[in-house]
């Protein structure tokens, strides 16, 4: 009798785990994870944070297959103090990792500021919990930075008015607290895609290869926006793509990228967050474009063209000194390049461009660089008419240019069910795949 | 068939020989942890850390050889921790495997945060195999593709499942083995020392658990990141079920589980197949590891059909000296 219990205890943990495995993809970071129907959970949930001298309050939040504790930092008399809630674990070498570079920006510039941070907190009602907490333990800013804290931000942030909420990658916002913070990686991927059809066009294949996460405005966007740049520089390329449904696999990103190699592509871009396809490029003798953190190519550099990264320092840092000067307003925040929260690696002051770049290209995007650093060429004019989907139909007619809503795809439906008040509604919604992908191309169902 | 259907084939049974080979290793070194009669849940944890501790070693030394050899004792080590719960304290060996699970992955998140920027880790080498190709016939079509340029581990998986095989079924201490896990108090009277030899198993469960770590982090993904194994571990404790602890199966199940990771991907790209290029189908796809799993752990529940199914018969009970039953 004993053993069969315990054999229906152990089949019951681990038909548990193997959902909670399946339903989260391995777990990992990400900007959109909630609109995706995903929850995360992750099983290792630390706290952080420097010089934190007495233990703090302690949570209970539901982890990966059981409850983990969470100590909610303390905060540093006299001194702003300024907490990060992160999705996922600071070692991602991604998402989670340029926005822990950003903490640190902000601890070293930042004049008297204290920052601490919890990681791999997952979305929900959990996140709410910590949120409340750190709020309680009196940090003046918090910055939850996944998608899927934007509902729990929003309901802390109304029984907290005294103290700054700012959520990264949505929409929402109130007029006393709370605001949020995204930025235009369009425009680095624009330009990482002219580098891309100009070297696969040196390599003679014209077949770029690029990896998306999931079926989101976001990852079409980014994606059309590389599509669009490479045609800008190799006018008969095709670009193939791989669909992952994960941000974080490391042996998926990896096929993904090896399943485009095989069908012909020299060049691999992807959108996810292990430099994984990179080096499945590197290991061909082809080229690849990483992600989010400026040095997510070190160790690849002979293979590796460039990488469109997140600095998130000098926002997170300008925020908080409009914070300690009192004139801090919440706003929908959407930085461009000319706002300085974005770099294309090897273009950017002080850099110089990796070896496998065509030298050709150089100046070209040198330049379109300087013009979206000036403010001269944002992303309205990478999404302007006229432009055709792969399916040659006329999306977007000459003449006009995608707003604001249609870029971050916000449909009536969308904008209804996180309750995003405020926004006008797409009309030529970020649902399509510009001339330039494979014919046979397609976006998936998200449901 | 025509050339592209030939090439998506071999594109896709090649993948699947090259990512299901960690998952071969882990599967097989749970099977003969359970054969033993200690069910160990903590490969996830284990394989976390070997993939690091073979990474860094390999990093650190230039030998990749070094680090396998690193990464298997790790994983080792940790699984002798389960073995002390399981066997000598006699504990819970389901909460101590999902304990362990946390331990391996809480561990190699500290420990190897300052490994994440590295990419220039000394791999385990490719085997090149270019005269293949001048086989007449099957040589071009199918040998060349599939191995022409395989990782040395593809070969490690290839020898290690007849070997274990053949141990378990038809060598003396394969015989000991099957008796500690099926009837260990039988075995006792027979001489045979049942804790020390448990020991023994768990610790090579966690070695191998380790080598497939190792793989991953040293030639299937030769990268460290958190969490790289992505629940690899998780599956390969199903699949002992799935394969009735019998080492073929297992094998096949990990290369059948490695192709359709693969699969759902190459399908996007494949226009004459409408339905099936339709990326929804792919989702389908990536759950049947999972749901082949749930379906086999559902089997197993049921006393008469784990018997056919071939599980230990002593396997999660701690041997007591002296005391009745298994």
């Amino acid at each position: 009798m004993e053993q069969k219990r315990l054999f229906r205890l152990f089949i019951f943990a681990l038909i548990a785990a193997l959902i909670l495995v399946a339903c989260t993809g391995g777990g990992g970071d990400t900007g959109t994870t909630e609109e995706t129907g995903q929850t995360e959970t992750e099983g290792t949930t630390e706290t952080g944070g420097e010089e934190t001298t007495a233990e703090g309050e302690t949570l209970t939040v539901q982890g990966f297959d059981g409850e983990v504790q969470v100590t909610i930092p303390t905060i540093e008399e006299g001194k702003t103090n300024v907490a990060f809630v992160y999705v996922g674990p600071i070692g991602d070498g991604g998402w989670t990792f340029a926005h822990n570079q950003g903490r640190l920006y902000l601890e070293e510039n930042g004049n008297n500021v204290h920052t601490a941070y919890l990681e791999s907190i997952p979305e929900g009602a959990d996140a709410e919990r910590v949120i409340r907490s750190l709020a309680r333990q009196g940090f003046d800013v918090i910055f939850t930075t996944s998608f899927g804290y934007m509902e729990p931000t929003a309901i802390v942030a109304e029984e907290f008015p005294d103290t700054a909420f700012i959520h990264i990658s949505g929409q929402k916002k109130n007029d006393t607290n709370f605001g949020n913070v995204f930025g235009a990686m369009e425009e680095m991927k624009y330009l990482a895609g002219m580098i891309a059809g100009a070297k696969a066009a040196e390599d003679g294949s014209k077949r770029v290869g690029i990896i998306a996460p999931w079926p989101i405005a976001e990852v079409i966007r980014l994606s059309n926006a590389a599509a669009l740049g490479m045609r800008r520089t190799c006018p008969d390329c095709i670009m193939d793509i791989r669909w992952i449904f994960t941000w974080f696999d490391p042996v998926k990103e990896r096929e993904a990228a090896e399943s485009m190699l095989d069908a012909g592509a020299t060049v691999i871009i992807t959108g996810a967050d292990t430099p994984g396809p990179v080096q499945a490029a590197a290991d061909r003798g082809f080229t690849g474009i990483a992600y989010d953190s400026d040095n997510a190519c070190a160790g690849l550099e002979s293979n590796c063209l460039t990488v469109p990264y997140w600095n998130w320092g000098p926002v997170y840092l300008d925020i908080v000194e409009q914070v300690q000067a009192g004139t801090w307003q919440p706003e929908d925040f959407y930085g461009s390049t000319a706002d300085g929260m974005l770099g294309l690696f090897g273009f950017m002051e002080g850099q110089t461009p990796y070896p496998s770049v065509p030298e050709s290209v150089i100046p070209e995007v040198q330049e379109v660089l300087q013009q979206m650093l000036n403010g001269e060429f944002t992303r309205f004019d990478i999404f302007s008419g006229p432009i055709m989907d792969n399916h040659g139909n006329l999306v977007v007619p000459e003449g006009v240019s995608l707003t604001q809503s249609d870029l971050e795809g916000l449909t009536e439906g969308y904008m209804e069910a996180f309750g995003i008040t405020g926004r006008e509604p797409c009309t030529i919604c970020m649902n399509f795949l510009v001339e330039g992908f494979d014919p046979t191309a397609e976006i998936p169902p998200l449901d | 068939m025509d050339g592209t259907t030939l090439i998506f084939i071999f594109n896709i049974v090649s993948a699947g020989l090259r990512t299901g080979t960690p998952l071969l290793f882990a599967t097989i070194g749970e099977l003969i942890t359970e054969r033993a009669g200690v069910l160990n849940l903590g490969v996830e944890g284990m394989m976390l850390a070997g993939a690091l501790a073979g990474f860094a070693v390999s990093f650190s030394t230039g030998n990749p050889w070094l680090g396998v050899a690193a990464g298997m004792l790790a994983a080792g080590v940790l699984s002798l921790l389960h073995g002390l719960v399981a066997i000598s304290l006699r504990g819970d060996q389901v909460v101590s495997g999902l304990a362990l699970a946390f331990v391996g992955r809480g561990l190699t998140a500290v420990l190897g945060a300052r490994y994440v920027q590295i990419r220039d880790v000394p791999r385990l080498p490719n085997i090149e195999m270019p005269f293949l190709n001048d086989i007449p016939l099957i040589g071009p079509t199918i040998l060349g593709p599939l191995f022409g340029r395989q990782n040395i581990v593809l070969y490690l998986g290839f020898l290690l499942v007849p070997l274990v095989w053949f141990f378990i079924n038809r060598t003396r201490a394969g015989l000991n083995l099957r008796a500690i896990g099926e009837y260990p108090a039988a075995a006792d009277a027979a001489g045979i020392n049942v804790v020390r030899l448990r020991y023994f198993y768990v610790f090579v469960g966690g070695m191998l658990a380790g080598l497939a770590g190792a793989s991953l982090s040293l030639a299937v993904t030769p990268l460290w990141i958190e969490d790289m194994t992505a629940g690899q571990g998780w599956i390969a404790v199903g699949l002992v079920i799935f394969a009735g602890w019998d080492p073929w199966r297992a094998a096949l199940g990990s290369y059948i589980f490695g192709a359709l990771r693969r699969l759902p991907l190459d399908l996007q790209s494949v226009s004459w197949l409408p339905f099936a290029s339709n990326p929804i189908l792919g989702t389908w796809l990536s759950m049947i590891p999972y749901l082949f799993t749930i379906v086999a752990l559902m089997f197993s529940s049921r006393e008469a059909a784990r018997k056919r199914l071939g599980a230990p018969a002593a396997l999660g009970v701690p041997y007591v000296r002296g005391e009745r039953g298994l």
